[in-house]
């Protein structure tokens, strides 16, 4: 017997033996349903406001098409050497925004942590800090930070640092509220000072999921980092641009592949380094 | 009667006490080793990304002194003197704001329904076929890698500048990164009501619609709307390259230094942010309850 199309030909009979099951499934069918509509409506509304029309995308697929064409082979032409360069720049960047970060954000965490920020002003106020630093995009910070230091990639370190700065911030000072009290309390209740706490009671506990956070951002960076250069802030971004806007189709592809190439390994590497450091313990991020 | 220590001889200890050293030794050394190669990586690093420390310190007032400026209007007034003045682009950045949460939230939504097509396939325990799954994980991973104002910055050159190209290149980010959390989440579920739908002669689809999607959709929502307002942010610089929203206006401040508008269309971000980012965060909250109340 092949499945027919209805898994339950007695299903009136069903219904009618269970009205107030059905009855629920109805209800919250109909705010499905609704949900539904309302999801299509703005849907709607957002592409009509946004310009979408057929004629458009066809012609944009078409001319998508031909550029993956020109893609292939990937080349680099001439500029194995300064793509090579650029990349490395790339990673530099994101390595150094990475650690200045974690080193910054490790006492902020602490201000902004209910557990051991009792002053409850000092606390709101870090956070709101640290929200507004988030707000911000990372090239947005790019574009303020090479009106301080200039063009270059020491922009790029300072605005990947910036904006780490928000997310770390966040990350370790929820990992801190979610520490485990006993250890603390039993500092406290020997005789040390709030200070000891933190030290012998929080930053053991606490300094593995920081560390495992810390690389796991490393590896998103480096993908940030390849795009600061758009905006003249050091890094492979700077080629990548230039290449798309003068058609160099052959070297956008190898210049890609030469950044997904990097962020495995990273990502491999950062894998590795969190197992050696942290061990099996701390899985989830 | 008192009790007997038990001491091991002292040779024994000795021994014992020779391995421990031996062995704080060992680790004191690889901690040695470890903050040498991190030293070197610094110094490398440093050196390729051209860090120039002195030349933070010179300028670092400039850092501050753009903060200072951004607050003040033309005339010279601080800005919270004239909010007539100050906001005097409030409807039109206004208007392109809404672009900017439109291209998120379609974005957003279209790369919540490819991601939800394609995680199935990505997933272990419902796609056994080792080959389709490869195929699979490493297109999202290519989706995901490629960082989403490079796929913006190529669209933007073949459909033309505007929304299209933000909205299209959010897309694809968002089924890389949403498509890996969906099939987790789909790894994650329990297996029993699958088997069922399959002993009793279901399909694949049918097993994924009434085996799969009761346990994963909660968890799919909350993902989409946290991808939503990451979405905002990533919508937020779109207009950089030429692909719609508000970030056209602010790049235009930024670099004519029309230093009010900066500080303006800044806070009109953030406020917008962290707006989607606390109402996204009740109705996740909200969803995580309906789950663990099931």
């Amino acid at each position: 017997m092949t499945p027919s199309r209805d898994l339950f030909p007695d299903r009136t009979a069903i219904a009618a033996r269970h009205p107030a099951i059905m009855a629920g499934s109805r209800r919250s069918q109909m705010i499905g349903w609704a949900l539904v509509a309302a999801l299509l409506a703005l849907t709607i509304l957002a592409l009509s406001r946004l310009e979408f029309s057929f004629a458009r995308l066809g012609s944009g697929l078409l001319q998508l098409g031909t550029f993956l064409g020109l893609m292939i082979p990937p080349s680099p032409g001439t500029q194995l050497v300064t793509f090579s360069k650029a990349l490395a720049e790339t990673v530099a960047i994101a390595f150094l925004g990475t650690l200045l970060a974690a080193v910054i954000s490790f006492p902020i965490g602490f201000l902004a942590a209910r557990n051991v920020m009792t002053n409850r002003i000092v606390q709101f106020m870090t956070r709101r800090f640290s929200d507004s630093i988030r707000g911000v995009d990372t090239l947005i910070w790019a574009l303020i930070w090479i009106n301080v230091v200039g063009l270059g990639p020491f922009a790029g370190v300072l605005a990947i640092m910036t904006s780490d700065i928000g997310s770390f911030s966040k990350l370790y000072s929820e990992a801190i509220e979610s520490v485990d009290r006993k250890p603390s309390e039993g500092v406290i209740s020997t005789g040390g000072s709030g200070l000891h706490a933190v030290r012998f009671g929080i930053i053991p506990a606490v300094l593995p999921v920081l560390i495992s956070q810390t690389l796991y951002y490393f590896e998103s960076n480096t993908r940030s980092a390849t795009i600061i250069g758009i905006v003249g802030a050091g890094g492979i971004g700077l080629h990548l641009a230039e290449m798309i806007r003068t058609f160099e189709w052959d070297r956008v592809a190898f210049i890609i592949l030469m950044v997904l190439a990097t962020v495995a390994l990273i990502d491999f590497v950062s894998s590795r380094l969190r197992l050696a450091l942290v061990g099996q313990r701390v899985t989830s991020v | 009667m008192s009790h007997a220590t038990i001491r091991l001889p002292d040779n024994q200890i000795a021994l014992l006490s020779e391995g421990y050293r031996q062995e704080m030794a060992q680790r004191r050394r690889t901690t040695l080793i470890g903050i040498v190669i991190l030293m070197l990586a610094i110094l490398l690093s440093g050196f390729v990304a051209e860090v120039r420390p002195g030349v933070l310190f010179e300028n670092i007032g400039k850092f501050t002194s753009y903060f200072g400026r951004i607050f003040y209007l033309d005339n010279g007034a601080l800005v919270f003197t004239d909010f007539g003045e100050w906001f005097w682009g409030f409807w039109k950045w206004g208007k392109q704001l809404i672009d900017t949460l439109l291209i998120a939230y379609l974005g957003t939504l279209f790369g919540a329904i490819f991601a939800f097509l394609i995680c199935f396939s990505a997933a272990v325990n419902l796609t056994p076929k080792a080959g389709i799954r490869f195929a699979a994980r490493r297109y999202l991973e290519f989706c995901r890698t490629v960082p989403e104002i490079v796929f913006a910055l190529i669209f933007v050159v073949a459909f033309g500048l505007g929304p299209v190209p933000g909205v299209l290149a959010i897309m694809i980010h968002t089924i890389g990164a949403l498509g890996k959390l969906f099939s987790e989440v789909v790894e994650n579920i329990d297996m029993k009501p699958v088997e069922g739908i399959v002993a009793s002669g279901g399909t694949r689809w049918q097993s994924i619609r009434y085996g799969v999607l009761p346990q994963v959709l909660p968890n799919f929502a909350s993902y989409a709307l946290l991808r939503f307002e990451i979405n905002v942010r990533g919508a937020s610089v779109m207009g950089f390259v030429g692909a719609g929203g508000i970030g056209q206006d602010l790049i235009e401040a930024i670099r004519k230094f029309y230093y009010s508008d900066v500080s303006a269309i800044l806070l009109m971000i953030i406020a917008t942010v962290m707006i989607i980012d606390i109402g996204t965060e009740r109705l996740r909250h909200r969803l995580t309850t309906m789950e663990q109340g099931r």
